[in-house]
């Protein structure tokens, strides 16, 4: 922010989102007055304790959602609704299982000519690293290879902006770490915008270039913490561990699971 | 054992054990009317050779098939139109859910005085019969859809016949598969209780007539028998609809 050549892509203004509570008169606020800017090609991540709102935020900024009170641009564009320029990637996997994996990779392209669409499926499918799958349906394949499928449809739409959703979060640890460094390289090789939302404060540290920590009372963006550090991250180096912490810290515990 | 095994091996000593003791209850309770086993064998024999026992089950066939399409053209397109337009819903559901429980069976004087005794009346009794079941599971698969698939719909700009086209029908389709398998095996239900009044061919004529004219019970059990392997033959085809690729994951493991 403030250097001149950074465009903001994502700008969301004092941002609130109330539901009316059990009492008359009663609001209980889902988000209070949320501020957060992301420039063109950033990495950023949004941490936070589940039911703090984060993925609320994300539905509101991805327009699936309608904020109750604020400002949100995107592309410097007031959000109406959803754009299949930026594409959402869920945690529950929106691969669609009726379709093969280059049926769905393939998804948002079919207004392209026959061969470009042929061309970018096939791209993309070996920059996720699924040859040989193109006829596979999302049954046969595990749950990592689904959330591969998924950001490749993302991106083979020609998406600016990718819109996360703890897509991670239902898979094992292994596969976790290997499907956030691919999403590391992906993103480096393709500089799109990316707004991650976790509750795996590790996960933030090693994506993102800039953590938003978000916090339940009151649910608005508590602090934001710059990562520094070079990709591929050494998860034991110093700069590392004092990011974590710091993050632990805001969210009011000690790396050892310790309250604050 | 294996599976395989089990699954041949098992059912043939089960039908060996009814049927013997079915022929032992016949003969022990010394009755002339009831058939045996044997009789009833050489019941459809002579069905068989007389050309009636195709030319019936053609006709139980032909009122089955057209009543049952008629059913699945209407019920759904009705159903996922139900299950996607709240209005409809609204102004629709209260009447199906009246019509539904209905028996068929009660709306034959109805069907008679509508169509007269021609083969319209059985077809139009199955189309009743089957169009409830195909429309309400078509409209509860879209109102049960996963939202994640309508999200990933909308984000990529799909809308209004498109998005019903390749994303709201595909993920229907598995439930609608079970909704047609249920109304498949109701159709065949009816066809032979509509038989027994309205026309004079098919199955369930077979057993009224074969008791009527002259008490002939071998043939009752024969087209009984008939009806029973027919239904089976049915279920065993639409099964094979929900092994296609396209509709296989909404199943579970099978």
């Amino acid at each position: 922010m403030g250097n001149a050549d950074m465009q903001n892509i994502i700008t969301v203004r004092d941002c609130w989102m109330s539901f009316a509570g059990k009492e008359p008169g009663a609001e209980i606020h889902v988000l209070e007055q949320v501020n957060l800017d992301v420039v063109q090609g950033e990495f950023v991540c949004i941490v936070g304790p589940s039911g703090c709102g984060k993925s609320t935020l994300l539905n509101i900024i991805g327009g699936f959602l309608e904020e109750t009170r604020g400002e949100i641009y995107v592309e410097n564009a007031v959000v109406n609704g959803p754009d299949p320029g930026r594409i959402f990637v869920f945690q529950e996997n929106g691969v669609f299982p009726w379709l093969t994996v280059e049926q769905n990779i393939g998804f948002g392209l079919l207004s392209r000519p026959e061969t470009e669409r042929a061309e970018r499926v096939k791209h993309y499918i070996a920059m996720v690293g699924l040859n040989g799958f193109e006829k596979s349906y999302p049954r046969e394949l595990s749950g990592g290879m689904r959330q591969r499928v998924e950001i490749a449809r993302a991106l083979a739409a020609d998406a600016r902006v990718l819109y996360m959703d703890e897509p991670f979060g239902a898979l094992d640890f292994l596969t976790r770490l290997k499907m956030r460094s691919d999403l590391i390289r992906i993103w480096q090789a393709e500089k799109k915008t990316i707004l991650f939302v976790t509750h795996d404060i590790e996960e933030a540290v090693q994506l993102a270039d800039r953590v938003l920590v978000m916090t339940k009372r009151p649910a608005t963006i508590q602090e934001e913490v710059k990562i520094d550090l070079p990709r591929p991250r050494d998860l034991d180096s110093s700069g590392y561990l004092a990011a974590r912490d710091r993050i632990f810290e805001i969210m009011g515990m000690d790396a050892h699971g310790g309250g604050g | 054992m294996n599976r395989r095994v089990l699954h041949i091996v098992l059912p043939l000593v089960t039908g060996a054990l009814l049927l013997t003791s079915w022929h032992v209850a016949v003969k022990l309770s010394g009755s002339d009317i009831f058939p045996t086993p044997q009789q009833v064998l050489a019941g459809l024999g002579e069905l068989a050779q007389q050309g009636l026992l195709l030319k019936y089950i053609v006709a139980s066939l032909f009122r089955v098939s057209w009543g049952f399409i008629a059913a699945v053209l209407v019920g759904v397109p009705l159903g996922l139109i139900l299950g996607w337009f709240r209005p409809a819903y609204a102004a629709l559901n209260p009447f199906i859910q009246i019509l539904r429980p209905i028996s068929p069976i009660a709306w034959i004087p109805v069907a008679i005085l509508w169509f007269g005794v021609k083969d319209t009346a059985p077809v139009f009794l199955i189309f009743l019969a089957s169009v409830f079941p195909i429309t309400v599971s078509s409209m509860a698969a879209v109102q049960n859809m996963q939202q994640v698939y309508l999200r990933a719909a909308q984000n990529f700009g799909l809308g209004g016949l498109e998005l019903f086209r390749r994303v709201i029908f595909p993920a229907a389709l598995p439930q609608i598969i079970t909704g047609i398998r249920i109304a498949l095996g109701v159709a065949w239900l009816v066809v032979v209780a509509a038989e027994m009044i309205a026309v004079n061919s098919g199955l369930g004529y077979l057993i009224i007539d074969a008791r009527n004219a002259g008490k002939r019970y071998d043939l009752v059990v024969a087209g009984m028998v008939m009806i029973g392997l027919i239904g089976l033959v049915l279920d065993v085809l639409v099964r094979r609809l929900e092994k296609f690729d396209e509709v296989r994951w909404g199943y579970g493991q099978r």
